[in-house]
């Protein structure tokens, strides 16, 4: 079922790797995989370099540092270094848990271009409750250090039923601290947001609502804060051009070293993802089943065959096809013209209820103990 | 936002220039985004040091090029800068 061998295949352009699936953290949206904690090997300093040089020899620029928590790994500064003299523009994607200005400091001069702190309200009280971990106050003072010290910042907010009220607030936070990007992101429902889905999944009033909201801010702050709106496709007629297409342009590096097509790909039946530390990033990129398997065009099934679209979207993701329909080559649901598309209206009505129930389930929040249970 | 043209031009401290050697290109890199462009942006921006106004970079380009005429072009590509943040003046 691999792609043909014929495509002509482009070089990586964005590497992301994630060093680790440590986190003091406990966001119940993780993107990190459920069962995580059978994952916990990382690879050493020096597989990361090679790596990295390994990634910028073929084309790729873009170089995101993330995880897990990026700063539990001590050679992060190493590897920082090791990405500027590489030329990558490099990107610390964190929580902002445990970054000392010492350490703001120590990454700028090995070379770090840019920080990306998330927080996960604009209020003590929720982001406390969302991150599982007392980080309100660490985030906000780390967000002026950031900036104190001339790195351009991303304020990353993931948006859901909890916090979606305070749409007003967050916008209004994001510019106090100064941030040069607000990436307001709907949470996309793979992993852990798939098991919540039915407790973090907003209404669709509260939806347009909030979007109403960004939007206008968008024109207040134009040419101070660029405000990214990373959209809800549940309430869309066509799913997203996932990953710019398969293999086209990205790369996740897994804290083990597996070499994944999108950071959820892990979840995937059957694509036996190479390991960095058994393949150059050269083979794994232009030879491995997994790179090649929704490569063009020549995997899909009606109605994406032949759609007039299928070079848009590419048929939409391949990890939401596969956690609601159950088969990984469907269309993604999302799509009118999918026929499973019913599950959308079913997931958007379960979440209603469940707003509307007085006996709310507790979330489960991303930590090794409930790892083990997916495991 | 306008190019104020008595003051000169420097390109953002919190974007890279940058030669592309995979892409044959040069590029602008900035959080999580990157954008190619084509030959002449490029020795646009990359006379864009914080020495020269606009009037100094026009004179400075229509040498380079040995060509006249090109203010227009040169000034509605920097306003673009600009707002993009690609650019900034004192």
């Amino acid at each position: 079922m691999a792609g043909s061998n014929n495509l002509n295949i482009t070089p990586p352009r964005w590497l992301l790797a994630e060093l680790t699936y440590k986190c003091p953290l406990q966001c119940p949206y993780c993107s990190n995989p459920l069962d995580y904690s059978k994952h916990s090997s990382e690879i050493s300093t020096e597989d990361w370099k090679r790596v990295l040089s390994q990634a910028r020899k073929m084309g790729a620029v873009q170089l995101g540092f993330s995880g897990g928590e990026p700063l539990t790994r001590q050679d992060l500064p190493e590897l920082v270094q090791h990405a500027r003299q590489l030329g990558y523009y490099s990107n610390l994607i964190t929580s902002g848990y445990g970054l000392t200005e010492e350490k703001i400091i120590q990454l700028k001069d090995a070379g770090l271009d840019h920080i990306q702190v998330s927080i996960q309200a604009s209020s003590k009280e929720l982001n406390d409750h969302i991150a599982g971990t007392e980080s309100y106050e660490t985030k906000k003072q780390v967000a002026h250090l950031v900036k104190k010290h001339g790195y351009p910042m991303v304020l990353c907010v993931v948006i859901h039923r909890e916090n979606i009220h305070q749409m007003t607030q967050i916008l209004e936070m994001a510019e106090e601290l100064g941030a040069d990007y607000l990436e307001l992101a709907n949470t996309q429902y793979y992993g852990w947001a798939h098991e919540n889905r039915d407790l973090l999944m907003p209404t669709k009033e509260q939806f347009e609502e909030a979007e109403i909201i960004a939007q206008a801010y968008k024109e207040k702050v134009a040419g101070k804060m660029k405000i990214y709106y990373v959209i809800p496709d549940f309430h869309e007629d066509r799913p997203k051009a996932c990953m710019n297409g398969w293999g086209t342009t990205f790369l996740t590096i897994a804290p083990d070293g597996a070499a994944l097509p999108c950071h959820s790909a892990r979840e995937l039946p059957g694509l036996d993802c190479p390991n960095v530390t058994e393949h150059s990033v050269e083979e794994i990129w232009n030879e491995s089943k997994a790179f090649n398997f929704f490569r063009g065009t020549d995997w899909m099934k009606e109605p994406c065959r032949s759609c007039d679209e299928k070079e848009k979207d590419f048929g939409g993701c391949r990890c939401q096809a596969y956690i609601l329909t159950g088969d990984m080559n469907n269309t993604d649901p999302v799509c009118s013209k999918s026929p499973d598309h019913h599950v959308i209206d079913e997931a958007l009505d379960s979440a209603r209820q469940s707003a509307l129930s007085d006996d709310e389930q507790p979330l489960v929040f991303r930590n090794s103990k409930n790892s083990k249970k997916y495991s | 936002m306008t190019i104020n043209p008595e003051l000169t031009i420097n390109f953002s401290s919190t974007h890279r220039l940058q030669w592309e050697e995979a892409q044959q290109k040069d590029v602008i890199l900035y959080p999580e985004g990157m954008v190619e462009l084509n030959q002449s942006s490029a020795e646009i921006l990359k006379l864009c040091d914080g020495s020269r106004t606009l009037d100094q970079l026009v004179t400075d380009l229509e040498a380079k090029f040995a060509t006249s005429g090109l203010k227009n072009d040169i000034s509605s590509f920097l306003e673009d800068a600009l707002k993009n943040g690609w650019i900034q003046q004192p």
